[in-house]
């Protein structure tokens, strides 16, 4: 039959049971219930959290887990739950949003050089390839210093770096979908180029795009932890992830916890994302779909 | 050789050439070419069906994809009912594809795994936007039931199908349009022995029931044989043979048609003994 | 003894819907030096019947039944032992010499790999022998392109390869997988013939699978006709074209086109198709499709009966079908 190296396929996605094996995939699961978790600390803080996350409350600082305190207080008194439940905020916004952009922008870039071939095509890998050859958080890190910090510009600088990930991976899997039969027979029939890539090729690489997304996404949160340390990123009072890692440096000997909460929290939320991915490239491949 | 009759061949291939360049291999100097066809004519008379005949490399596949106009020839026309196919602008040329339509080899990969069955018959008529969703629907039906489908087949997905079942789905495609030439690439290569005797029946009664003319493309003498009235014999791009297939393969007169002819495993009529 | 024997094989794989039987207990015999051919549709478990013989089906698939290569019961036996079989008493070719080479290694490498593996030889001998057996296969100039990548051969000189690999350790019996079905017919006649003359020249058995009864005619002299799972027809080559007492064999004789048959011939065709396996009849599997079905057919399983000549055929209604045939005009 058809190539042997194989690129997850949304044909597995019609296979009946598609869901019956995926809740037996064990990264599938795993992953799919950290990912939920960080998605639900992230809703639920939206509409309740034990403490405010901007009070502070000196009397209180540097306390251990309590009954008031699940997660204990940090150097200001504020409580680490809570600025946990927000900080996961900042960390999906950040991932949604860069994510989005290299996907809607990359992947249109993409499209259009499979579908164009020819200088086109040269022109954007290239692109691709300049902008690939920038270390990926030094240039976040230049960008936010030069146009100042925030979570917009770093929302911005980690976005940029998207592009061409996903122009890069778009362009292979449409070149493969590109050379099938079925795009030869809706050229066959007269269709143009750009029906093509929304009726044929698009439908058939979104699982590429959507282990992509997932595996980009960890990166994204990963990202903003960094800036965030670095004080680039979330800036104060905006509870991030990074920013309490960076505060809890000081007070490594006094209150270690400080630094492990939040430590998890990110290595949680990118092993969730990781292991979702790797669950649905899984699921997705296409000698699963072959069902004869 | 083609017939000058009163009236003009439904489709006339006039000194076909294809060559491709390929990648540079020296910095100085022409790239190397790949000379795919070189100079091939035949005509199809409307109502009758034309084969060509090759192996890999002959150019025949070339051909298919150059009288689908999938593909611009380096130098030769390829004219449907009169007009050159690749001098048409873009809109008549897709408006034209009305009346020639495609049906691929591989029944694994010629149906989009992602749409419905009924989706990907209508595809034809899709793309030429004359006609409503509802009537896309019902000429979808209509073709499903020509090739043996049932209607209820129309929202299923190619992988709940078998090879032959898969190939009268992209046979019904090729119907939908109600076409004058269909072109078939090796339609049967992939497909069992007793599934592609069903194959070659429907192709059959579908040539005597709406007056198609085919225009095989085959490795296999017997199955053009079976569906053709003129056979076209391919050797490196250029035709080699032509005439009837039964005169062809009894009295073949090139040496190259001998010796696919001969190539061809014979099974015993007689009680002949075998080597042990 | 004979070199092969095959008792009651039963082989149960998994699928999509569940446990199905792939194999539904077949018994054949190889001689050494014999050669068998087997013919069937895709689903017919003939590719799976081999993969066993060379114990490469999936680790969910379930043997059971008696396979005795040389009186070594192969059934159930541990995979380092099967190695030892592998490519050096028992060698193989695959149906698509693109994907049956391996494109990173150099084909001295590659056809020298179970000379190394099994026989020990260095790699300076190794390379002694692969030019031995490429120069026997026909490849050209074999000398300068010890070092060459399968890709830069022709599919037919990739299949001559792959036949070169298969022999290396001198096997005592040689499985051909469709060896033929991706190549042109003109190299497939030159490939049908190399393997004919190798097999008659080191004295080895042969087991060939076509779904091509021209190749079979030509290149065996026994026979096993499959059909989901079950061997409905075996016998000596010749005794099984002359007389094709199943209504299956008749049914796939008469499927094909002829070259030089008069146009406008409907071919005889099957009606039906090859159900899945889970959903095969428990009688015989070609119950429903045959047009001599009666009741009996569905709940037994016929039992072979012996015609002359070593021929077996597995149909309860055999007279009939008989009659039938010689009454009609």
């Amino acid at each position: 039959m058809s190539s042997s190296i194989t690129a997850p396929s949304a044909a597995a996605l019609k296979v009946p049971g598609f869901w019956r094996r995926a809740l037996h995939h064990r990264s599938f699961v795993l992953g799919g219930v950290l990912t939920l978790l960080l998605l639900l600390a992230a809703a639920v803080s939206l509409v309740w959290t034990p403490w405010s996350p901007y009070d502070m409350d000196m009397a209180n600082k540097l306390k251990p887990p309590m009954a008031s305190h699940w997660l204990g207080t940090d150097t200001y008194g504020r409580d680490v739950a809570s600025l946990l439940l927000v900080g996961a905020r900042a960390s999906i916004l950040v991932g949604m949003i860069a994510v989005g952009i290299g996907l809607v922008v990359g992947t249109a870039l993409g499209l259009l050089a499979a579908a164009r071939r020819g200088w086109v095509e040269e022109a954007i890998m290239r692109l691709t390839d300049f902008s690939l050859a920038f270390p990926a958080i030094l240039s976040a890190i230049m960008l936010t210093a030069v146009f100042g910090a925030g979570i917009v510009n770093a929302i911005i600088a980690i976005g940029i770096y998207n592009i061409p990930t996903f122009a890069r991976i778009t362009r292979a899997s449409a070149n493969a979908i590109w050379s099938r039969e079925y795009v030869a027979a809706a050229r066959a029939c007269g269709k143009g180029s750009f029906a093509i890539t929304m009726q044929h090729v698009l439908p058939n690489i979104s699982a590429v795009l959507i282990v992509q997304i997932t595996i980009r996404f960890a990166i994204a949160i990963l990202a903003e932890a960094a800036l965030s340390y670095l004080g680039l990123g979330t800036q104060p009072p905006q509870p991030s992830w990074g920013r309490m890692l960076s505060e809890a440096q000081t007070m490594m000997f006094q209150s270690p916890l400080l630094a492990v909460f939040p430590g998890m929290a990110i290595a949680f939320a990118v092993l969730g994302l990781n292991l979702l991915g790797d669950g649905l490239r899984d699921l997705l491949d296409p000698r699963l779909a072959r069902a004869r | 050789m083609s017939q000058k009759t009163a009236v003009p061949p439904l489709l006339q291939v006039t000194d076909l050439v294809r060559h491709y360049a390929l990648p540079r291999e020296k910095l100085f100097g022409p790239p190397p070419t790949v000379k795919a066809l070189n100079g091939v004519s035949f005509d199809v008379q409307a109502g009758k069906s034309v084969g060509i005949v090759g192996e890999s490399g002959s150019g025949k596949s070339t051909i298919a994809r150059l009288v689908m106009a999938l593909d611009t020839p380096t130098s030769g026309t390829v004219s449907l009912e009169g007009r050159d196919l690749h001098t048409l602008p873009r809109a008549e040329l897709r408006t034209a594809r009305r009346d020639f339509q495609m049906v691929f080899q591989d029944p694994y990969g010629s149906l989009d795994p992602r749409q419905t069955v009924a989706r990907i018959v209508a595809e034809p008529l899709e793309a030429l936007a004359e006609t409503s969703r509802a009537e896309q629907r019902e000429r979808a039906s209509e073709a499903l039931a020509a090739v043996g489908l049932r209607t209820t087949d129309m929202d299923k997905y190619p992988h709940e199908f078998s090879g032959g079942q898969r190939q009268r789905i992209a046979i019904a495609r090729a119907l939908i349009t109600r076409p004058k030439l269909i072109v078939a690439d090796e339609p049967v290569s992939a497909l069992d022995v007793s599934v592609q005797a069903q194959v070659l029946n429907l192709m059959q009664d579908l040539q005597q029931q709406f007056g198609i003319s085919y225009l095989l493309i085959s490795h296999d003498l017997a199955v053009v044989n079976h569906l053709c009235d003129d056979v076209c014999v391919v050797w490196k791009g250029k035709i080699v043979e032509q005439g009837p297939p039964a005169e062809l393969f009894r009295h073949a007169q090139h040496p190259y048609t001998r010796t696919l002819l001969e190539a061809v495993p014979r099974t015993p009529t007689g009680g002949t003994l075998l080597p042990a | 003894m004979p070199l092969l024997q095959v008792k009651d094989l039963h082989i149960e794989l998994q699928t999509q819907r569940g446990p199905a039987e792939a194999v539904r207990g077949i018994d054949f015999t190889l001689e050494r030096g014999e050669t068998l051919g087997i013919v069937g549709e895709s689903g017919c478990g003939k590719s799976i019947t081999v993969m066993s013989l060379m114990g490469l089906l999936p680790s969910t698939a379930r043997v059971t039944g008696s396979i005795r290569f040389d009186g070594t019961e192969l059934v159930g036996r541990a995979e380092k032992d099967m190695c030892q079989i592998r490519g050096n008493r028992i060698g193989m070719i695959f149906q698509e010499p693109m994907t049956a080479l391996n494109p990173v290694h150099t084909i001295a490498r590659q056809v020298g790999e179970p000379l190394r593996l099994h026989r020990g030889l260095s790699k300076a001998d190794a390379r002694k022998e692969v030019l031995a057996l490429l120069e026997r296969v026909g490849i050209p100039d074999a000398a300068s392109r010890l070092d060459a990548y399968p890709h830069q051969f022709s599919g037919g000189q990739r299949q001559r390869i792959g036949i070169a690999m298969a022999l290396a350790c001198g096997p005592d019996l040689l499985i051909a997988d469709e060896p033929t079905t991706a190549l042109d017919v003109t190299i497939q006649k030159q490939i049908l013939e190399l393997i004919q003359s190798l097999v008659a020249e080191r004295g080895m058995a042969l087991i060939l699978i076509s779904h091509d009864l021209g190749v079979i005619a030509q290149t065996v002299s026994k026979m096993l006709v499959m059909y989901g799972g079950s061997v409905v027809e075996s016998g000596p080559t010749e005794a099984v074209f002359a007389r094709r007492a199943h209504p299956y064999t008749q049914g796939l004789f008469a499927a094909r086109p002829a070259i030089g048959a008069p146009r406008g011939l409907r071919l005889a065709t099957i009606k039906g198709s090859v159900p899945e396996l889970v959903d095969l009849p428990k009688g015989c599997p070609f119950a429903g499709r045959c047009s001599y079905t009666v009741d009996a057919c569905h709940t037994t399983r016929p039992p072979a009966t012996m015609l002359p000549h070593d021929h077996a055929v597995r149909c309860i209604r055999l007279e009939e079908i008989a009659t039938e045939v010689a009454a009609a005009p």
